[in-house]
């Protein structure tokens, strides 16, 4: 399969910079009028097209106006203007919680969290208020334009509070819908639907690969399904699964597994709840193992319950273990990085030793 | 609260970094702000030349450069004046901000009060609701004493907050509550039944039974759904607000809350934020001194609500929660300045939770029957409109006894009507968590299913399976 994906380096160590991707055929047949660009270039497409086709969209945020910190608003106020488009207090409880009023009257909004390490304080707001909104009131009224963008996860060198991945936080909770993208075209057609679905829903932004990744994506309006996961390598030994930046890690286990013999079949889960349990399901039926990785410690992570409901549901076609390779449960360290991630080594081995089982 | 560090090696966090140190010299870094040395401080400062008579212009100009003492600093927000004196802004200022009144205790309008006209029939109805809204107050809580409702919760006390801040709003205005302001929804159109059903939470309920009692809502009326965090609802109504104003409409929302509301971090978020967007909401304190048993001297040290809308930069004001006539008045000038400045308005009500927080609650283990007692005779809103209300020839006992006979009727059959409904089907425990019913509810209602016939026994009858 051709690898569509350029990929730029940038930061100290390459070894974990160098990320890859692969394309499924949905989104190589998506790019054929794209054009190379970079993640954040993306998420910045898209909220154009958001704002550009629905008058009732607002896009706003700590520091969002000029751009904000990462580019992805870079050009919004300009075209769109500064009631649209506009910098908040630095207040997350009070990001979510305008959100969610102005939502609640029939509003696209979309919100930016600078960091998800920082989404703390905006935990009651989308725990107790947004996802209960629908719910609570019989459906006389719903938040569902929210959408709360939110970089996660590790940069090389973010430390305890510009790496974490709080995903699984949020899996927790009925009534959200929590979607993680792998590469830029991906981006694009996520954060559309995400803004679209008439539910409230967390968007979680690799910044790890706002600019590392680059990937032709089309110019044009589209959208990719939520609660469905792609299956973006075919295999026969075993099923890998992953969401979001550690989906290039998982590739790479996956060509050097390749290359001693073992065939494994790689999915991009894209949306953690509702989760695509069907898709996982009848790969696991296929290889018969199953192993998980994400960048969030392992105790509690989503991982978790995913390899809790294949052991429900595939016991006995399973042959080994569910394998977990995910980061350590400590505060995310900042010159322990290398050692707290779930590399590609470490992927490798597990690979082995559950095929090996 | 949120600690950006910026020295991270990328050109985009260098770019960040500048302007996070751009931030960060605007901001004090001593406690006690010094006035910069003399001198260039850069271009934030200016000195202001007053050239004093008989004197040189050049050696006046240099005496003020040294001494610093009547400088000016061109800051972000306006210019500040610098001083020699090193002086701390008190903690209180020496008297209390004084309290709108338009009713003394005897219902009679104070000579020179300046009030909002209330015509005949909008008085006879915030009269006859806030009556209304007691008899349901009773009734309700002597049925869950019954066991027939699982809680409620009175606003006993607060009749006149509820209903007089209600009429000086219209249908259009957009309504964010906690949880005691029930006589809004009453003005509105708000039913006996429909209250009855969603206390009873049968089929009926807008809520589908999912919610305790007293958390009503309603899309017709504008009234959002209650939510028993509390003041979670604040900020929502700052964001209602703005798309109110982008949309051009001739409307405001309003947000109600307690004493205790205001020391959550949403009360201050939403002040800030309605403040920076210059949304048009109305944020109605109901200061009544007890957040369930904790008294307003150990929830906070400022002069309650009314001076803390002030320091987010907030029009505000202080008003008695217990005369309906100053609470109609100040509602409908705070609705003024919202809708047509486009700008929050604060409203604290001083008034007294006459009744027990919850049917969870005995107020009198933590204050005096002689307090609620005091509050209850003396100060009760109610009495004290309807003696204003006599007054003008617009009300009568024989009023009264008829009003309160057929309520209690009306409401007593509500009751039964709803205490008879079917309850809401067992489908309903799935639906409104998303739009559509996502697979994994529809595996867990299926495997629900096949437990229900098994352990018919274990669910309760009355829920249609």
């Amino acid at each position: 399969m051709a690898t569509a994906m350029a990929l730029r380096l940038f930061g100290r160590r390459t070894s974990i910079a160098a990320r890859g991707f692969s394309s499924s055929c949905e989104t190589e047949k998506a790019a054929k009028d794209g054009k190379p660009i970079n993640l954040f270039s993306a998420i910045n497409q898209a909220l154009h097209i958001a704002l550009d086709t629905d008058p009732r969209a607002y896009v706003f945020g700590e520091d969002v106006r000029f751009g904000g910190v990462f580019r992805c608003t870079t050009g919004l106020a300009d075209r769109f203007g500064r009631s649209r488009v506009f910098n908040t207090p630095l207040c997350e409880q009070g990001i979510v919680g305008f959100a969610i009023g102005l939502a609640a009257m029939g509003n696209r909004a979309i919100a930016e969290i600078q960091f998800a390490d920082y989404i703390y304080p905006a935990f009651d707001q989308i725990v107790n208020e947004a996802a209960k909104f629908r719910y609570r009131s019989g459906n006389e009224f719903n938040c569902g334009g929210l959408t709360i963008r939110t970089p996660y996860g590790a940069v090389g060198h973010g430390g305890h509070y510009h790496s974490q991945s709080p995903e699984s936080f949020f899996c927790h909770v009925p009534g959200l819908k929590v979607v993680i993208p792998r590469s830029p075209q991906q981006a694009k057609g996520l954060l559309l639907s995400c803004i679209r679905d008439p539910n409230p829903s967390i968007f979680f932004e690799p910044k790890w690969l706002y600019r590392l990744a680059v990937e032709e994506v089309p110019e044009h309006d589209y959208m990719l399904p939520l609660s469905e996961a792609e299956v973006i390598r075919q295999g026969s030994d075993i099923t890998l699964v992953g969401w979001g930046a550690q989906l290039s890690v998982l590739e790479q286990a996956c060509v050097e597994a390749a290359k001693e013999g073992i065939s494994c079949e790689l999915i991009d889960l894209r949306t953690l709840i509702p989760w695509d349990k069907e898709t996982v399901e009848a790969s696991v039926r296929k290889t018969g193992k199953l192993l998980i990785s994400h960048e969030a410690p392992v105790t509690g992570g989503f991982g978790a319950e995913i390899s809790a409901s294949i052991a429900e549901s595939c016991f006995l076609r399973l042959e080994a273990p569910v394998a977990r390779i995910c980061g350590l449960d400590t505060p995310f360290p900042l010159v322990y990085e290398q050692f707290y991630m779930p590399t590609k080594n470490k992927i490798l081995d597990a690979i082995k030793a559950t095929v090996n089982y | 609260m949120a600690v950006r560090l910026m020295r991270l090696p990328t050109l985009a966090w260098r770019k960040m970094a500048s302007l996070a140190a751009f931030g960060r010299s605007l901001c004090p870094t001593s406690p006690l702000f010094p006035a910069p040395a003399c001198g260039n401080h850069g271009s934030l400062l200016r000195p202001v030349r007053h050239l004093g008579s008989g004197e040189a212009a050049g050696e006046r100009v240099l005496q003020v450069d040294n001494r610093c003492s009547d400088q000016v600093l061109d800051f972000p927000g306006g210019k500040v004046m610098f001083v020699p004196e090193m002086r701390f802004l008190p903690g209180s200022a020496n008297e209390r901000i004084n309290c709108y009144r338009v009713l003394d205790d005897n219902g009679q309008t104070i000579s020179g009060s300046r009030f909002q006209e209330v015509s005949k029939e909008v008085a006879i109805k915030m009269y006859s609701d806030m009556v209304t809204l007691q008899v349901m107050d009773t009734i309700f809580y002597e049925a869950q004493r019954q066991g027939r409702i699982s809680f409620y919760l009175t606003s006993n006390g607060e009749e006149a907050i509820n209903v007089a801040s209600a009429a000086a709003l219209t249908m259009d205005d957009i309504v964010f509550p906690q949880y005691r302001e029930p006589g809004v929804l009453l003005w509105r159109g708000f039913t006996l039944q429909e209250f009855a059903n969603q206390c009873f939470g049968n089929m009926l309920d807008y809520g589908k039974g999912r919610q305790m009692p007293i958390h009503y809502g309603s899309s017709r009326l504008n009234y959002f759904t209650v939510s028993s965090p509390i003041a979670t609802q604040i900020p929502h109504a700052v964001g209602a607000a703005y798309s109110l104003k982008t949309d051009g409409k001739n409307a405001c929302t309003i947000t109600y809350f307690g004493d205790g509301g205001t020391s959550e971090g949403d009360f201050h978020a939403a002040l800030n934020f309605a403040a920076v967007m210059e949304s048009p909401v109305i944020f109605f304190c109901r200061n009544n001194g007890w957040a369930i048993s904790t008294p307003t001297e150990e929830q906070f040290r400022s002069d309650g609500a009314v001076v803390r809308g002030q320091a987010y930069g907030i029009h505000s004001i202080r008003v008695d929660g217990n005369d309906a006539l100053a609470v109609y008045s100040a509602v409908h000038a705070a609705r003024e300045m919202a809708v047509h400045d486009c700008r929050p308005v604060l409203v604290e009500a001083l008034t007294y939770r006459v009744g027990h927080h919850s049917t969870s609650d005995d107020s009198t283990k933590y204050r005096s029957i002689d307090e609620i007692e005091h509050w209850k005779t003396a100060r009760d809103p109610v009495s004290r409109f309807r003696k204003w209300v006599e007054g003008n020839g617009w009300w009568s006992e024989a009023a009264e006894v008829e009003h309160r006979s057929s309520t209690r009727k009306e409401l007593l059959r509500a009751i039964q009507v709803a205490e008879r409904a079917e309850k809401p089907p067992l489908s309903e425990l799935f639906t409104d968590v998303y739009d559509q019913v996502p697979a994994n509810l529809r595996e867990q209602e299926k495997s629900l299913r096949e437990t229900i016939k098994k352990h018919r026994n274990d669910y309760p009858s009355d829920v249609p399976v």
